[in-house]
C-alpha cells in the first residue's frame, strides 16, 4: 500500500479531535461549516489508471480536476456530467464528495451515475474496497455512490473510478426570448422527439439552450428549434457551471431548489436562473418568504432546498429528513466513523 | 436439489403462532401455509437452490406490506421479499423459518407523465408492462433484463438489473428517481425526489441492487426516455476472437457509445444457428453484434463510422440490417444462447462474471485451456460493451464426477474475473449463489462494512437473511447456477 495511505492510516486511528478534510478548499463554502483540524489530501494524487478504450479512469482523491479533464480530453474524452470547479484548485476528491453536477447533467447523468468503484479510508482507519473498474458490477452494496455527496462525513474518499465518455463532435449554443413557462414547455417537447439537447438555462427572459452531438443530428435540431446561435457558447456555459454568470454576482443568499423538470414557476421574489431543463432553479434572496415557508413549498411540490452559499443565521444548508431517514443516516455515520472522526456537522447537525 | 443451510438463531421460531399474527394482516386467500401451496415459491429463476418457506403473504397494498413487516418483526421471523421469481441468483429463495413477502399483487401502474417522462409504478409491474404502457406517447423504460417480459420492477431495483444497452443507457440505478420504502419497523421511507436528487446520502443508490436487505420496496418511479427513432445493428464476423476483442475496443476508442455491442463465440453460434436461422457466419471464431439506436442522421453516422472500424480490425464479412425484421433477426440468435446451448448439453451453468474488455482474450485464452483441464466444453457469450462475460459450462449431471470438474471450472474463471479486475456478478447478483465468491473480490474489512450498512437498515438482521454478504467464517467456496436439462424455471424466457 502507498506510503500516503499508510500515514493517514496512522493519523486517523491516533486521532483524539475531529478532522476537517480539505482539498484544493475550492468548495469550503458548501455545506455547514466544518470544524476541526485540517486535513489536506492533495498530497496523495495522480491518475492510477486511464485506459480510453474501457471508458474508465481511476485517480487519486488529490488529482487536480483541471489535470484529470486535460489527461481526458487529449483522448477525446470527458467527465460527463461536467463538475464545477469554483477554483482552481478543485480536486477530485472533493468534486466526489461534494457530488456536484454540471450543466451536462440533465442529459447525461450526476456524478453519482459516472462513479464505479472508490478506495475509502474509514473513520477507524481501515481501507475499504467498493465497486471496481467496470460498467457492470452488481456485488455488494453500492457503497461507492453512496459515498458521492456524502461531504467527507462517511470518511476519506482515497481513490475513484469513474465511467468516460467521449467529447460530442460538436456543439452549439441557441437563445430564445421566452418566458419561464414556456421555456418549460417548450424544453419538454423538443426532448420528447429525442433533439440533442444537453444542456440548458433559462435567466431574465432568455432560454439558452446546448446542442451537443454529431454534426448530422445538430443540423435538423438547429432548424427545428430557431433562435440566435450564441457564438461564445463554450464561455457561457463555463459561467453559468462555475457561477460566474451575472446572476450569481453580489452578496444575497443562494438558495438552489431541486424539484421535477415541469414544477411551476416558484414566483419568487428574488432573481431566478433555471438549469437542467427545470430541475435545479437557483433562486436569490428569499428574504420576503423565509427559508422555512421556501421549503415547505418545495417539498410539496416534490424537491428540497439547499443554501449553497452565504449563511443565513439559523438556518441550515439541507432540507431536513424525515425521522426513519436521520435514523439511517445516523447509524451510516456510526457504521463508517464511529468516533466522529471526519467532518462532523458539515451535513447536518450530530452527523 | 440443493437446501441451503441457515442460520440456527430463527430455528425457535414458532411456525403455528406466526400463521396466526399474520393471518389478520392479509385478505384469508393471501397466506399460503401447506406445502402445495407454497410449492411455486420454493426458488427463483436459480431452481437447484429449493426451500419451503413457513408461510407466503401476498399484500395487496403498502398498508399490508407495513403490517406483515412489523408483525414479522416482533416475531422475529424472517422476511424474504419476492417479485416474479426470475432472478438467477437464489436471491428470492425462502428461509426455512421465514415469510416470503410476495409483492406480486402491487402490479398497478400508478400515473405516467408524459410530458416530465416519468412514470409511478408498484413494484409487481411487469419491467416490459411500463415501456407498453408509455409506449403511446412514444416513450420507454431503458433498462431490459432479458426476463422483462416477466420480470418486475420491484425485483429490478432489487437486483439492479441491466440489459443489452446499458452501456449506453445505463442500469436500473441511472434509470429510477424514487422510492417508496417499507423498513423493517413497518415506517415509509421515501427516499429520493420528484427531481433529481434528494438531501442527505444518497440512499436510493444504496438501496438498489441491495437484494432484498435493506427494505421493502412499495412504489419505484422510473425515468421514461423517448422511444429513438431509428436502430440497426451492424452483424460482423472474425476469424480470430482477439481480433474481435480489438474491435470492441477500437469501436470505443474512435468515440462512438454503441446502444449494443455484443459476441459470440464459435461454439455459440453453432449452437444457435440451427435453432434461430439468423443468417451467422458458421466458420467465423466470432461474431460481433453492434447497435445504434437515434434519430436516422445519428444512425446513419454510427454505422457508418463503426462499419469503416470493423473494416479496419480484419473483420471478414459485415452486414448491416436492412430493415427491422432483419434487426430482430440478428439479434434472435444472440437472444437465443441459453435456451440454445440447452438443446446441445444436457446441462450448463452460466457464469456471469465481468472483466475489462481489454482482459477478453486472455480470458478467453484462459477459459480454452480450463476446457481441456477439466474436459469440458465452454460457450462464451459476451456483453462486449461493458465486459460482461457469460461462459456456458457444457456438463452432464449424471456422468459422476462432471459436476465436480464443472465447479471448479467456474470456480476458476470467477476468481480469473477478480483477478483480472472485474466483478463475480455483473448483473446476476450474489443472493445465494455467490455467496462464497464474494470471499474473493472483498477482503475482510469491506465484508465487515457491508454487514454494519446491513444493520444500520436492518439491526436485527431479518430482512433476506443469509444471502448477498458472507459472513465472515464462511469464506470457502463459490457457487453458481445449475442448470438440468435446460430447464430454468422459467423456460419460455430467453436468457441473455
Amino acid at each position: 500500500m502507498d506510503d500516503i495511505i499508510r500515514q493517514w492510516q496512522d493519523a486517523v486511528v491516533a486521532a483524539q479531535s475531529p478532522l476537517r478534510l480539505c482539498g484544493g478548499d475550492s468548495k469550503s463554502f458548501y455545506g455547514e461549516p466544518s470544524l476541526g483540524e485540517l486535513f489536506d489530501t492533495r498530497a496523495y494524487r495522480g491518475v492510477i489508471d486511464y485506459e480510453p478504450s474501457e471508458l474508465v479512469v481511476t485517480a487519486r482523491c488529490g488529482t487536480p480536476l483541471a489535470e484529470l479533464e486535460a489527461a481526458l480530453a487529449d483522448h477525446g474524452q470527458m467527465l460527463a456530467f461536467e463538475p464545477p470547479h469554483f477554483g482552481a484548485g478543485a480536486t477530485l476528491g472533493g468534486c466526489i464528495a461534494t457530488g456536484l453536477s454540471g450543466p451536462r447533467r440533465a442529459s447525461a447523468g450526476a456524478a453519482r451515475d459516472f462513479v464505479l468503484g472508490t478506495t475509502l479510508l474509514d473513520g477507524s482507519g481501515r481501507v475499504l474496497r467498493f465497486g471496481g473498474q467496470v460498467m457492470k458490477n452488481v456485488a455488494g452494496f453500492d457503497v461507492s455512490r453512496l459515498l458521492v455527496g456524502s461531504l467527507g462525513t462517511l470518511g476519506l474518499i482515497a481513490e475513484v473510478s469513474l465511467k468516460v465518455l467521449p467529447l460530442p463532435g460538436m456543439e452549439v449554443t441557441l437563445q430564445l426570448a421566452m418566458n419561464e413557462c414556456e421555456a418549460h414547455i417548450a424544453l419538454a417537447r423538443w426532448i420528447g422527439e429525442n433533439r440533442p439537447i444537453s444542456a440548458s438555462c433559462w435567466y431574465d427572459g432568455v432560454l439558452s439552450l446546448r446542442l451537443s452531438g454529431a454534426t448530422t443530428a445538430i443540423a435538423p435540431a438547429r432548424e427545428r428549434i430557431g433562435g440566435e446561435v450564441l457564438a461564445s457558447g463554450e464561455q457561457f456555459w463555463r459561467e453559468v457551471r462555475e457561477q460566474q454568470h451575472f446572476f450569481f454576482s453580489g452578496d444575497a443568499p443562494l438558495w438552489r431548489i431541486s424539484l421535477p423538470a415541469l414544477a411551476a414557476p416558484l414566483n419568487l421574489p428574488g432573481a431566478t436562473l433555471i438549469e437542467w431543463f427545470g430541475a435545479q432553479r437557483w433562486v436569490r434572496g428569499s428574504a420576503e418568504i423565509g427559508p422555512d415557508a421556501l421549503r415547505a413549498r418545495v417539498a410539496a411540490l416534490g424537491g428540497h432546498a439547499t443554501l449553497f452559499r452565504d449563511s443565513l443565521p439559523g438556518v441550515q444548508r439541507f432540507q431536513s429528513l424525515s425521522p426513519a431517514l436521520q435514523t439511517v443516516h445516523a447509524r451510516l455515520k456510526a457504521a463508517f466513523d464511529p468516533r466522529g472522526i471526519f467532518n462532523p456537522g458539515r451535513m447536518y447537525a450530530g452527523l | 436439489m440443493i437446501q441451503q443451510h441457515h442460520d440456527p438463531r430463527f430455528a425457535a421460531v414458532d411456525g403455528a403462532a406466526v400463521l396466526a399474527a399474520l393471518r389478520p394482516c392479509v385478505a384469508a386467500d393471501a397466506l399460503l401455509h401447506t406445502t402445495e401451496e407454497m410449492r411455486p415459491y420454493e426458488c427463483d429463476g436459480l431452481a437447484a437452490f429449493r426451500q419451503l418457506p413457513l408461510a407466503v403473504v401476498l399484500p395487496a397494498n403498502e398498508a399490508e406490506v407495513q403490517a406483515v413487516v412489523r408483525t414479522c418483526h416482533q416475531l422475529g421471523v424472517p422476511v424474504v421479499a419476492r417479485g416474479a421469481g426470475t432472478g438467477l441468483s437464489g436471491g428470492a429463495m425462502p428461509h426455512p423459518h421465514g415469510v416470503v413477502l410476495s409483492l406480486a399483487k402491487m402490479k398497478s401502474i400508478l400515473s405516467i407523465d408524459p410530458a416530465a417522462r416519468m412514470a409511478v409504478v408498484q413494484p409487481g409491474v411487469r419491467n416490459l408492462a411500463i415501456s407498453e404502457a408509455a409506449a403511446e406517447y412514444g416513450l420507454y423504460y431503458a433498462p431490459d433484463p432479458s426476463s422483462q417480459i416477466a420480470c418486475s420492477i420491484g425485483g429490478n431495483v432489487a437486483e439492479n438489473s441491466g440489459g443489452v444497452h446499458c452501456l449506453k443507457y445505463g442500469l436500473t440505478v441511472n434509470n429510477v428517481l424514487r422510492l417508496r420504502v417499507v423498513n423493517i419497523d413497518g415506517e415509509i421511507m421515501e427516499i429520493g425526489s420528484g427531481g433529481l436528487d434528494a438531501a442527505g446520502y444518497d440512499l436510493l443508490a444504496l438501496m438498489i441492487g441491495s437484494e432484498g436487505l435493506l427494505g421493502i420496496v412499495t412504489e419505484v418511479t422510473v425515468r421514461l426516455l423517448p422511444r429513438p427513432q431509428k436502430a440497426q445493428v451492424i452483424l460482423a464476423s472474425f476469424d480470430d476472437v482477439q481480433k474481435a476483442g480489438d474491435a470492441v475496443a477500437s469501436i470505443i476508442a474512435a468515440g462512438i457509445v454503441p446502444a449494443g455491442l455484443e459476441m459470440m463465440d464459435k461454439p455459440t453460434t453453432a449452437a444457435v444457428e440451427p435453432f434461430v436461422n439468423a443468417g451467422y457466419d458458421l466458420d467465423a471464431e466470432a461474431i460481433l453484434l453492434c447497435e445504434s439506436d437515434g434519430t436516422e442522421e445519428e444512425v446513419a453516422a454510427d454505422i457508418a463510422a463503426m462499419t469503416a472500424v470493423l473494416e479496419k480490425a480484419g473483420a471478414k464479412q459485415i452486414r448491416v440490417s436492412r430493415d427491422e425484421a432483419e434487426r430482430l433477426k440478428f439479434w434472435a440468435g444472440r437472444k437465443a444462447a441459453f435456451p440454445a446451448v440447452g438443446r446441445i448439453s444436457p446441462d450448463y451453468y452460466c457464469m456471469d462474471g465481468t472483466i475489462p474488455r481489454k482482459r477478453l482474450g486472455e480470458m478467453l485464452k484462459a477459459i480454452a485451456a480450463m476446457e481441456s483441464k477439466y474436459r469440458l466444453r465452454c460457450c462464451n457469450v459476451f456483453h462486449a460493451g461493458d465486459g460482461n462475460l457469460h461462459p456456458l459450462i457444457l456438463f452432464d449431471a449424471n456422468v459422476p464426477g462432471e459436476f465436480e470438474r464443472t465447479e471448479a471450472f467456474g470456480t476458476e474463471i470467477l476468481e480469473l474475473s477478480v483477478k483480472l479486475g472485474g466483478s463475480i456478478t455483473g448483473e446476476h447478483g450474489v443472493g445465494v449463489e455467490k455467496i462464497d465468491a464474494m470471499c474473493s473480490q472483498f477482503d475482510a474489512d469491506s465484508l465487515a462494512a457491508f454487514h454494519r450498512v446491513k444493520t444500520a437498515f436492518d439491526p436485527d438482521g431479518l430482512l433476506n437473511p443469509g444471502k448477498a454478504v458472507p459472513t465472515l467464517h464462511r469464506c470457502a467456496e463459490f457457487g453458481r447456477m445449475h442448470v438440468h436439462g435446460g430447464q430454468l424455471s422459467h423456460p419460455d424466457l430467453p436468457r441473455f
